[in-house]
């Protein structure tokens, strides 16, 4: 799946609940039943601090494409980082760098990521950006 | 049960028209009074009236207006002296909140005080505003930064204080109250200790002046800052009262009009206390404001406002004590209406941003004191702060809106 159609798939899994709480309610889900980062690798180097809640992202570059894992302290946070992790992870670099951040707007989860929650996810899509953006610029200088 | 009635709480509400506005649908429930208080339309109509029919800048003019407004701007300061005690309306410098005033006594007085190898004393208790300023003028001046232990219930340590104590430390800059766990600090005994010693002691009262009547005399201390905007007043202005014996010998912080005596390419002489520390066109329409609230609280009366307080903090205490796994951060025998707290196994952020959609106003996180949170080893908390105008019923709310957090990440 591209990433446009992976955000498209989104919306409508969205789209699905009009109840603020069924959307919480499986962001909760989501939030607890995916794969946690590898212990090893919630690092420092890997947290990324909101004062709110914590995230740590790892990433791994394999053949072209960049693999994203996360984790956070917080339930919800989880939740939301792993939607950005469906949209972002296992796509090469220059798709990563060309993708549109504005689909929490449209699934009604923008106010998550707003400087001002200052729960980590912010930063977590810029460091996604960067990550992608330092594989660019490695595949173009090997 | 409270002695108020529920008539007078009603009429007291109506005062604020914030209060009656809906979120996600839901009526407002507002406990992060600590953050920063609502306003009353006596506020509100201060800052609006003074634009619409007084504006003009103040000590400037010969002009009608502006001679109204330095008047007017003047009568503010006595108010905000009379309502501390300050022996007079020169120990009064209007700021642009308690920061500031940290900042300005942390800059001047530490300019011609503190010397290296001196020390000063904060507590872990504090906001980030009452060390950080501290702190670096340290490093300035090679001089060492001493902290006050807190107890397990989140009371200062005074016997540690007393030790703490000696003929390097130069100034002890205490909270009045601590905004993340709500004690209420022991400030006169923490002032006879260091005058003991002859050292002055800076109170950061941006909790302070909001909960109870507060008497600089009687306290005893040298400083004392304030942010209007946690009593009812405006965002954007504050004060500092300081001890003119001090404000005498302290330099200005910043540098400008309205501080100046005379000037000349060759020499600079300073305006007389409190001007000197009042640099460029003061705020003068949040003084309006600020005037305003000190008028409303006046009216109100500390009887009223703390007989409240104190009975939503019992109240709000035994319902979050009746709830299993909450854990109450802070159990000091003096508290404001203040409370801290944590829900087993639920994380602070995943909690509030559930009962924010409920319509259930927190503050969530370390609320600018990481060092008290890592003293206390944890990253941050709930924290329900409440205003005279919350009524129990609120506090119901609230109680529900953990049960149903409860039961969503149960
Ligand atoms: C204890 C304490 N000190 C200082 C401050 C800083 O006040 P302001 O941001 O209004 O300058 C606050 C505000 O949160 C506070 O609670």
């Amino acid at each position: 799946m591209t990433i446009t159609e992976t955000i498209d798939q989104l919306i409508k899994e969205f789209n699905q609940f009009d109840d603020w709480m069924d959307k919480y309610n499986y962001l909760i889900e989501m939030g607890r039943s995916v794969p946690l980062i590898d212990d090893t690798q919630k690092t420092d180097a890997n947290l990324i601090t909101g004062c709110q809640s914590r995230v740590w992202l790892s990433s791994e570059y394999k053949d072209g494409i960049i693999y994203f894992t996360a984790d956070s302290d917080a339930v919800i946070t989880k939740g939301i980082a792993y939607l950005l992790i469906r949209v972002f992870s296992g796509h090469t670099p220059a798709e990563i760098v060309d993708a549109e951040t504005t689909f929490l707007d449209k699934i009604g989860l923008k106010e998550h990521l707003s400087p001002t929650r200052s729960n980590g996810l912010l930063s977590m899509v810029k460091q996604i950006k960067l990550y992608a953006f330092a594989y660019q610029v490695r595949e173009k200088n090997s | 049960m409270s002695e108020i009635s529920e008539e007078k709480i009603r009429s007291v509400r109506n005062d604020f028209p914030i209060l009656s506005r809906t979120i996600y649908g839901k009526p407002l429930v507002y406990f992060d009074n600590a953050a920063t208080t609502q306003k009353p339309n006596v506020v509100i109509d201060a800052i609006s009236n003074y634009y619409r029919n007084d504006n003009a800048n103040v000590h400037r003019g010969v002009h009608y207006l502006s001679q109204q407004a330095t008047g007017a701007f003047e009568n503010v300061r006595k108010k905000v002296s009379t309502f501390v005690n300050a022996g007079s309306s020169d120990e009064i410098i209007f700021t642009r909140g308690a920061t500031e005033a940290i900042n300005l006594v942390a800059c001047s007085y530490c300019e011609t005080f503190l010397n290296a190898g001196d020390e000063i004393i904060v507590s872990v208790l504090e906001h980030h505003s009452n060390i950080v300023p501290w702190q670096v003028a340290c490093e300035r001046k090679s001089a060492h930064l001493k902290v006050i232990p807190v107890t397990p219930d989140g009371d200062l340590d005074l016997e540690a204080f007393g030790k703490l104590l000696n003929d390097r430390t130069k100034i002890v800059a205490i909270s009045h109250i601590s905004n993340a766990l709500g004690t209420i600090n022991d400030v006169a005994e923490i002032v006879k200790m260091a005058h003991n010693i002859g050292v002055p002691v800076f109170v950061d009262g941006a909790q302070g002046l909001s909960h109870g009547p507060v008497d600089v005399q009687k306290l005893g201390c040298d400083f004392y800052a304030f942010s209007a905007h946690k009593m009812y007043g405006p965002m954007g202005i504050g004060g500092l009262f300081g001890k003119s014996s001090w404000l005498e010998k302290m330099q200005p912080y910043q540098l400008g009009g309205e501080m100046i005596d005379r000037v000349t390419f060759e020499k600079t002489t300073y305006n007389e206390i409190p001007y000197k520390f009042e640099a460029g066109t003061p705020n003068v329409a949040d003084v309006m404001g600020l005037g305003a609230a000190i008028d409303y609280l006046n009216e109100l009366g500390w009887d009223f406002i703390t007989a409240q307080e104190i009975d939503l903090l019992e109240y709000a205490t035994a319902q979050l004590q009746a709830i299993e796994g909450i854990k109450i951060i802070g159990m000091a025998a003096h508290k404001a209406a203040i409370i801290s707290f944590l829900i087993d196994g639920i994380h602070f952020f995943d909690a509030g941003t559930i009962m924010d959609h409920l319509g259930v106003a927190v503050r969530t996180g370390s609320h600018c004191t990481q060092p008290l949170m890592n003293n206390l080893g944890i990253n941050g908390t709930l924290r329900a702060s409440m205003a005279f105008y919350n009524t129990r019923q609120e506090v119901d709310k609230l109680i529900d809106a953990i049960q149903r957090v409860k039961t969503l990440f149960a």
